[in-house]
């Protein structure tokens, strides 16, 4: 594997791993994380993984662009996957329901499966988190099954309530907070994903796996689910 | 020791440095777009650079003192005036209790900083006090709310000194062009796109906030439409399908997957901050290595003075 090194900017390098989404990418995309974070230390300012690529951001004060390749180069020399025990795993309650996923009906029906056949193959599948952007802690999720890939929706809803679990192409993902947003959503989650009193806290990270648990609305609430239905926000 | 809003305007912010090592999770940099007028603010007292100060945004914005004090103000002349007095930009004043500081309209740039002794006082969320509302991070209560009607500024210490703006650290206005470096997928515009992007006039659109500001002008066209989406960098210049360029500033979402020109520099990015609304500017592509010694000697000058 020989990565590009491309500038995207005054203190920034793009590393291109790979061209393809592909969840094989993760091992690799996880050590060369770790590895980029070792090879900067204190010169690191951000790095931000992404599907395919690395986004490097190096204080300036400390290094040149000369200095920083160099540390990339050094950092992907020799380059190991990460083990697959190196992931943490995620296992994430799902209540499942039309009242808080509007497009559960639909889906099913669209996909021959049923609801009971969407929500069994949603919840089979070991996803893994390719990127985390959007939104604190909003995690891209895939690969969705294909008889489930549902294209966003032609005009994105205003307000998405907190924990809605939405499906995008082949991607899915959880909204951690309430806001705007154009995915097709399919159930609700009662975990907190990204809490703004824990100092650094977000549940899940960059090449984490994660299942999809289903729970019932009992189980829902006992987890501190909030099961108000959703409604479309008048205009 | 507090002072009292009485008009919060268009948007005013209690911004610093912004957050750093926490993109990975989803979380904005957030900070002072205008970076430099935020630090002189800052200088003018004697606090620290990166202590947190009000972005004011445009103006209809009031404030009444509860108790003597110094604040500073620096960045954009928006017609500011101390119980009716002028008030320019660029200096250190004394404020006494029950005096009422009034922003009314922008004369010249977008954002002024207010700084206060030591700095305004506000919980650090993620490292920083950063307001950016679409996070619900950051601000007085941390919860991203901007300043509002009847909130209470307080601040951290005493000032240790008051200052007047040394002459070299005016902000050249953006006439000769906002600086460049060309990256990302440079490659994949046309060449006569290419030619347009850094000879054309480009004006600044309505829409424009702490995410981004976007210019209006000859249609770009670029081979890639759409790419998988990375980490984007502070003054990125994203093309999106209509042509019309994206300049993504210091609230912009994480990663993206529009093409890009490559992106401004921090300098360009504290120019275009200023910027009002129908304001016409070129862009003007610089090597990297030049734009990264400028950038050093920037920070080394600002040091010197700071540190005198």
């Amino acid at each position: 594997m020989t990565p590009r090194i491309e500038v995207v900017g005054i203190d920034s390098l793009v590393l291109r791993l790979f061209d393809q989404i592909d969840e094989d990418n993760m091992p690799w995309m996880l050590a060369a994380s770790q590895r980029v974070r070792d090879a900067f230390g204190a010169a690191l300012i951000d790095l931000v993984p992404s599907y395919t690529t690395l986004l490097v951001q190096y204080d300036l004060a400390q290094l040149d662009d000369q200095q920083a390749r160099q540390y990339v180069r050094q950092a992907l020399d020799g380059l190991q996957p990460a083990a697959a025990a190196s992931a943490r795993q995620h296992d994430i309650p799902v209540w499942y329901d039309p009242s808080v996923g509007p497009e559960l009906q639909a889906l099913g029906e669209r996909s021959g499966l049923g609801v009971a056949g969407v929500i069994e193959r949603h919840s089979t599948h070991l996803y893994q988190v390719f990127a985390l952007g959007f939104a604190p802690g909003f995690a891209f999720l895939g690969l969705v099954d294909e008889r489930l890939a549902s294209p966003r929706l032609a005009t994105p809803r205003k307000q998405v309530p907190a924990g809605s679990l939405g499906i995008a192409d082949r991607q899915t993902a959880i909204y951690p907070l309430v806001s705007p947003g154009g995915w097709n959503l399919i159930g609700r989650s009662p975990v907190r994903l990204f809490d703004r009193e824990l100092d650094g806290f977000s549940l899940w990270q960059p090449g984490d796996r994660v299942r999809f648990v289903p729970i019932e609305r009992a189980e829902f609430i006992r987890l501190g689910g909030d099961d108000t239905p959703f409604q479309e926000a008048s205009a | 020791m507090s002072l009292l809003i009485e008009q919060a305007g268009a948007l005013a912010t209690l911004q610093d440095a912004g957050r750093s090592g926490v993109r990975h999770l989803g979380v904005t940099q957030g900070g002072a777009v205008d970076w430099l007028s935020h630090g002189w603010a800052n200088w003018l007292l004697g606090n620290p650079l990166q202590a947190p100060t009000v972005e004011i945004t445009l103006g209809n914005f009031s404030l009444r003192a509860q108790t003597d004090t110094c604040l500073a103000l620096c960045g954009a002349d928006l017609g500011a005036t101390l119980d009716g007095e002028p008030l320019m930009p660029g200096r250190a004043f004394r404020i006494r209790e029950g005096q009422t500081l009034i922003f009314s309209q922008p004369r010249q740039g977008v954002r002024a900083y207010l700084a206060a002794p030591g700095g305004f006082s506000a919980p650090a969320m993620l490292g920083s006090c950063a307001t950016v509302r679409r996070e619900q991070l950051g601000g007085l209560n941390g919860d991203g709310q901007p300043l509002a009607k009847g909130d209470l500024l307080h601040w951290r210490g005493h000032a240790t000194t008051m200052r007047n703006l040394p002459e070299q650290a005016l902000v050249p206005l953006p006439g000769a062009g906002l600086s460049v470096v060309l990256g990302a997928q440079i490659g994949d515009f046309t060449g006569q796109s290419l030619f347009d992007a850094f000879n054309s006039d480009w004006t600044v659109d309505q829409r424009a906030d702490r995410m981004g500001v976007r210019l209006l002008g000859p249609t770009l066209r670029c081979a890639r439409s759409a790419m998988i989406s990375e980490g984007v960098p502070l003054g990125a210049i994203q093309v999106p399908a209509d042509g019309q360029p994206i300049i993504l500033l210091n609230d912009r979402q994480t990663i993206g997957g529009y093409p890009r020109l490559g992106a401004l520099t921090p300098l360009a990015v504290a120019q275009l901050a200023q910027c009002m609304p129908g304001t016409v500017l070129r862009l003007k592509p610089v090597a990297l290595e030049r734009a990264q010694r400028e950038q050093r000697r920037l920070l080394a000058s600002w040091q010197r003075t700071t540190t005198e």
